[in-house]
């Protein structure tokens, strides 16, 4: 009552005509509302900035990596007879040998034996070129003499160069030859790996998630391992890599550089994910629904199983996928235990040598051709796009098995 | 006190502490078949409690130290050879809040007794959904809409579809802890005769903060203060001539 009777006071001596009716007159509002203002501006550019990042660092990956997505063919005349069989560099006309990708003139010897009839013809094809012919026609840096140049010149104007989808990126593994390397065996190593990481750390992280929050008695040795659990999620990833590489492979022996190993090196770090987003989702339950179950004379498990679980069943997937999401972006632990080795060949199993997505990425950064720059970021943009579907689906899982109160 | 009333249950000399804190003091009361006891007294003086022993849902609360007994039938329920789980099974409980299942009606009801081995899957379950739905004055309001979720009900319908699923499991005795005082005064309305309804059937114990809903419906009250049992008697001597100053006192609004 006082303050806004001297308010008034004040803003009649200062002869504001507008303010000396008014009842409402606050004089502080003025300089409130600007910071107020001022306040919603920085917050505003704090998230501009941070998107302005994202979006740039985007932009450089798409523009860096859709190149990848395409790969330079020519047409030449391929000769195959016994001699070519043997020395595949004879299947071609000198001029072209240095133009055309080595890896496919190894292929030679297959294609005869897929189509016999090609013995002992001679037959134009469209063959992979060199991936220094593909970068010179990308209009990247190239190292290429000028002879080929020209070459590549006259055969572009005869429309015998073509720039087509890059397949091998998707069903090739790694090679030396860098218009020959591909993602495959990385993605079906990751895709293994995290199998592996699901099948133990789902069922363990749930279990022990429901054991603590729905059968132990909150003492000491409970909060103990709670504490643990935490510690657990803050253990930076390279040390799992250590245990990993202790337990598993010099302990219990399992193959090196296997997917087992990786996988089980993962569950170990997304267990602690698990089981604190499942340990919330259950918490988050409503206790009504337990007193209900119990007051029905409902044992323990039934109440857990049939009412609890299936509403914190959203919050345990949604946890579940951002955990692994996580793995599948970790690269440091699976060094350790040599899944970054020279992977050509796609494992079969979790038992067999293999390479991750994210490795396979850390090996191509670190190599000098522009062609492995470029599937550097080729390989960030599959690895984004699968982490970016992942999120999408947990929030739609989220979203479709929330209960509506 | 009423002559020829069978007593179902039969507490005696009950203490309870939570940690190191008695809530309960020396309780003796009790309770007759087929009437409807109602358990007054201001906030904190322990009537939940006393009413969650009826049915060891305070076994469910680790700090809880339990002393006497609480016979229903002949057995005393704090026994070591009485399990927990059948205690609650044949004293069921409705609860303030109403708190259906986030399942469909029907589901709310044939859970329990599906689990139980009360009914098999198929007509006879079907039957006893009915039944219980009936019996809690629901059935006109949801026979065309068993499959919807219960939560999609009103408040009131809630809770008689709550009632519905503890009858459904046959219990003999019934607690409830303020069932009504979430509730308008129309569903409360409502309850309150299912109660006058149910009694025939169940033994009914319930917590009510509301003085004229204890006159209206209850056979016997109880006045709890602090932990203790102050007086109890039947409703009539209770509300009009009560024998001590303290009921007087709380039933006239002097405290409480
Ligand atoms: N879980 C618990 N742990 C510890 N103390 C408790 C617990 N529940 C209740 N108490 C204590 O026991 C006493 C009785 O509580 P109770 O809930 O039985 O009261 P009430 O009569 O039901 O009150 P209201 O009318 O407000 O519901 C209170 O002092 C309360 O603080
Ligand atoms: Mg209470």
């Amino acid at each position: 009552m006082n303050t806004s009777k001297n308010n008034t006071a004040q803003a009649d001596k200062g002869g504001k005509p507008s303010a000396r009716n008014n009842p409402f007159c606050d004089p502080t509002l003025k300089s409130r509302h600007v910071r107020s203002k001022l306040f919603k501006l920085f917050t505003f550019l704090s998230i501009t900035f941070a998107i302005s990042f994202l979006l740039f660092f985007l932009g450089d990956m798409i523009i860096k990596g859709l190149p990848a997505f395409k790969q330079t063919y020519i047409e030449v005349d391929v000769t195959y007879n016994d001699k070519t069989i043997k020395s595949t560099r004879r299947a071609i006309d000198k001029k072209y040998r240095k133009v055309v990708s080595r890896a496919w003139l190894r292929n030679i010897p297959r294609l005869v034996e897929q189509n016999p009839a090609l013995m002992g013809t001679t037959q134009p094809a469209w063959v992979l070129a060199n991936s220094q012919v593909d970068q010179y026609l990308k209009g990247h840096h190239y190292k290429l003499k000028d002879k080929y140049r020209k070459l590549i010149d006259t055969m572009n104007q005869d429309g015998k160069v073509e720039m087509r989808f890059n397949k091998n990126f998707f069903t090739h593994g790694d090679s030396k030859i860098p218009e020959n390397s591909g993602f495959k065996s990385a993605i079906v190593g990751s895709v293994l790996t995290l199998i592996v990481t699901m099948v133990v750390a789902f069922p363990l992280g749930v279990m022990t998630a429901v054991y603590l929050e729905e059968f132990a008695d909150d003492n000491r040795w409970t909060q103990l391992i709670e504490v643990n659990i935490n510690n657990l999620a803050a253990i930076p990833s390279i040390l799992f890599g250590l245990l990993g590489l202790a337990v598993f492979i010099n302990l219990f022996g399992m193959p090196r550089s296997s997917p087992l190993v990786g996988g089980l090196t993962l569950a170990l770090m997304t267990l602690p994910i698990i089981i604190v987003s499942s340990r919330a989702a259950l918490r988050s339950v409503p206790d009504s629904i337990r007193q209900a179950g119990y007051g029905l004379g409902l044992t323990r498990v039934q109440v857990v199983q049939d009412h609890v679980l299936p509403l914190a069943f959203p919050g345990i997937m949604t946890g579940s996928i951002i955990g692994l999401a996580q793995a599948m972006g970790e690269t440091a632990p699976l060094i350790i235990i040599g899944m970054i080795a020279f992977i050509p060949d796609t494992p079969g199993s979790i038992f067999e040598a293999a390479t991750v997505m994210p490795a396979q990425i850390f090996t191509w950064a670190g190599m000098p051709e522009r062609a492995y720059i470029e599937r550097t970021a080729a390989g960030i943009m599959v690895l984004i796009s699968i982490l970016i579907t992942l999120n999408a689906l947990a929030i739609y899982l989220r979203k479709k098995f929330e209960v509506k109160w | 006190m009423k002559k020829n009333l069978k007593t179902k249950v039969s507490v005696k000399d009950l203490n309870l502490y939570y940690g190191d804190n008695q809530a309960l003091h020396g309780i003796t009361m009790a309770i007759y078949e087929n009437q409807i006891t109602a358990l007054i007294g201001p906030s904190g003086c322990g009537k939940s409690t006393f009413l969650r022993c009826l049915n060891r849902m305070n076994d469910l609360i680790n700090s809880v130290r339990i002393e006497g007994d609480i016979v229903i039938d002949r057995k005393n329920i704090y026994d070591r050879d009485v399990d927990e789980v059948a205690v609650r099974k044949r004293v069921g409980m409705v609860f303030q809040q109403p708190n259906p299942f986030p399942k469909s009606i029907y589901e709310n009801v044939a859970y329990a007794p599906l689990k139980h081995g009360i009914v098999k899957k198929g007509p006879a379950c079907d039957e006893l959904v009915e039944k219980s739905l009936i019996q809690a004055g629901l059935w006109n309001e949801v026979k065309d809409k068993l499959s919807e979720p219960g939560t999609s009900l009103s408040g009131g319908q809630q809770q008689r579809l709550c009632i519905a699923r503890t009858i459904a499991v046959q219990p003999d005795v019934i607690l409830m802890d303020e069932p009504t005082s979430a509730l308008d005064p129309i569903s409360t309305e409502k309850i309150e005769a299912l109660m006058l309804e149910l009694k025939k059937d169940y033994t009914i114990i319930i917590v009510t903060h509301n003085m004229q809903q204890a006159g209206r419906i209850a056979d016997m009250t109880a006045f709890f203060h602090m932990g203790d049992l102050i007086e109890y008697d039947d409703t009539e001597t209770i509300f009009i001539n009560p024998t001590l100053k303290k009921t007087e006192d709380y039933i006239t609004g002097r405290y409480g």
